[in-house]
């Protein structure tokens, strides 16, 4: 498979394993075939098969959860969660995390080259769901020779995920961790998401998504994107905290439209950094299938039936200042269990810290989380 | 994970008594985790919380419980009717809005409810109210009035009544006493509700 950037790091970091599988029928009703996942593994299957533990990356993650991102030498999404005596601890488990279908760090996606006209899918590359992600992961998961995962956990889109593992596979969860989610999209949050999409194609660089035959690449209006959607993983008070009214590298405002601020400054920083490392057609893509994730209308609309005699373990978790995903979305997944009779634990962190809270160095949640994931771990006979 | 624990109040060592090894049990109010704690480990019971404070629930999930955040009054409705084998609520029910609704709901959920409370009957909180003309605050009941979390406080006669008038079966009864000890309710029960600093009591829904 091609890679849109390179590696400024191969040789220092392990960039994973890819592997074409046969045909996989979408939610769209198209096929797309052969499709091909890009994932990265940590620690090491135990002989039961039993220590299993996937990831599911956020709308702008990847497979690079722990250690140093073969790309950006930086360090992987959840590199505070995951690792040796960690939390999701790799001495203990098996971690598998998988870039999605419709991404582009290896996955097959919009970027990708079509096997069968040899140029880029961009726009002709179907449109997907989270579904289909997770379908596609388990077709991995069935490659590595799993029955039953020991946990799935990732939160935003990550969480989504979770879900729907749980409601798709729940005789393969045996515990799920879905953090700062929620069963379906808001209307805010496809506002949102919209706005981005509508930065991306109003760059004429964009190219009616065409720019990788042409040649061109929609850097301001994915930095536009981005931009906009950091703002929505803030909070005000974490924004006035780090920035105030502050300036940036000035005495006085300059009556004119630079970045006079620091949170301008800021953030265009976040959109620079951003473009670096993503594709902009795959930023259309994972936000359509966030906007269609509504996982009770597979279920007669009652969030419930999704979950009908599940096994799984559930711990869902919220934090006070996410604003994007509200701890109300996580507390009618609690419900919709509860009716269910499923086994849940449901916890909120105070922070204010806003939606990236979940990605961020949080004691209590590392303490909480390990408390959960410890019980499911002696239950499993882990 | 479920290592040591220290020992148990005494009103939850009875209520752990009154419940059926390997069953399934719903603890409102559960606050630390205590009593599911105990339950899960000495008699294999599938427990579960529900407890108001953040700080609370938080706790209980980092020792490996599965507890959820809610409250009494509202969160009961989600669960289907006969559900768990056990619903507990221990000295939770002089504070929530409405007892009766929440006991209601309690006898839909489980197949037995366990409940536990303070006796405003007793005689200390009787004479204490009597002698000062103040609040009582006595041992179990040590708020002051304009901050107590209890705001239904009820007589073991005031709880015994409201069991009739929602046709609750009592089927075991126990006055908890000063220093601990725990008798059967006798009747009528004048004498216990003046000597009792406590109640537990088994009910079940009557069989219609």
């Amino acid at each position: 498979m091609s890679s849109l950037f390179q590696p400024i790091a191969a040789q220092a970091a392990d960039a994973g394993e890819t592997h074409a599988f046969g045909a996989l029928t979408l939610d769209s009703g198209e096929s797309l075939a052969p499709i091909t996942i890009g994932w990265k593994t940590y620690g090491t299957l135990n002989a039961a098969k039993s220590n299993a533990f996937l990831l599911c990356h956020a709308l702008t993650g990847d497979q690079y959860a722990a250690g140093t991102h073969p790309v950006t030498g930086k360090p992987g999404w959840w590199s505070s969660m995951v690792g040796p005596g960690l939390p999701i601890d790799t001495n203990r488990f098996f971690v598998i995390c998988a870039n999605v279908i419709g991404g582009c760090m290896g996955s097959s996606g919009p970027h990708e080259v079509n096997p069968k006209t040899g140029a880029p899918y961009g726009l002709s590359f179907p449109v997907i769901t989270i579904r289909d992600m997770v379908r596609a992961q388990a077709m991995l998961i069935d490659h590595l020779g799993i029955d039953t995962l020991f946990c799935v956990a990732g939160g935003s889109m990550g969480g989504m995920q979770v879900l729907q593992w749980a409601a798709s596979y729940p005789e393969r969860v045996f515990a799920a961790l879905p953090l700062a989610t929620a069963a379906r999209h808001s209307a805010q949050n496809i506002a949102f998401h919209e706005v981005g999409r509508q930065a991306i194609m109003a760059d004429p660089d964009w190219a009616g998504g065409d720019y990788a035959a042409k040649g061109t690449n929609p850097k301001k209006g994915l930095a536009v994107a981005r931009m906009a959607a950091h703002i929505t993983y803030l909070s005000e008070a974490a924004l006035h905290r780090k920035f105030g009214r502050n300036l940036q590298n000035r005495e006085a405002l300059s009556y004119a439209f630079d970045a006079d601020f620091q949170v301008e400054s800021y953030l265009r920083h976040q959109g620079l950094a951003f473009v670096d490392r993503f594709d902009a057609n795959a930023y259309l893509y994972i936000t359509r299938a966030m906007d269609y994730f509504d996982l009770a209308a597979d279920y007669d609309g009652v969030l419930a039936n999704a979950f009908r005699g599940t096994k799984t373990r559930f711990c869902i978790a919220s934090f006070t200042s996410d604003w994007l995903f509200p701890t109300v979305e996580s507390k009618k997944v609690v419900h919709a269990l509860n009716a269910a009779g499923a086994n849940v634990s449901f916890v909120e962190f105070a922070t204010d810290k806003g939606h990236d809270a979940f990605l961020l160095d949080m004691p209590e949640m590392f303490q909480t989380l390990r408390g959960f994931i410890g019980a499911a771990a002696a239950a499993r006979g882990i | 994970m479920l290592a040591k624990a220290p020992p148990l109040r005494q009103d939850l060592v009875q209520i752990a008594e009154m419940v059926t090894p390997s069953s399934r049990v719903l603890d409102v109010g559960c606050g630390s985790g205590e009593l599911i704690e105990h339950l899960a480990r000495a008699k294999n019971v599938d427990a579960r919380g529900i407890e108001l404070s953040q700080a609370g629930v938080n706790a209980c999930v980092a020792k490996g419980l599965p507890v959820i955040q809610g409250d009494a009054d509202t969160d009961l409705a989600d669960y289907p009717a006969q559900s768990f084998d056990f619903a507990i609520l221990s000295q939770t029910i002089q504070a929530t809005h409405k007892p009766k609704a929440v006991l209601e709901e309690l006898l839909r959920i489980g197949k037995r409810v366990i409940v536990s409370f303070p006796n405003f009957g007793f005689w200390r909180v009787r004479l204490s109210l009597a002698l000062t003309g103040r609040m009582p605050r006595t041992g179990s009941l040590s708020y002051a009035w304009h901050e107590t979390p209890n705001i239904h406080l009820c007589t073991i006669a005031d709880f015994v009544a409201l069991t009739r008038e929602i046709d609750a079966a009592v089927e075991q009864s126990l006055a908890v006493n000063e220093g601990g000890d725990v008798r059967e309710l006798t009747r009528p029960g004048y004498w216990d509700n003046l000597t009792a600093e406590g109640a537990i009591f088994l009910l079940s829904r009557r069989a219609s």
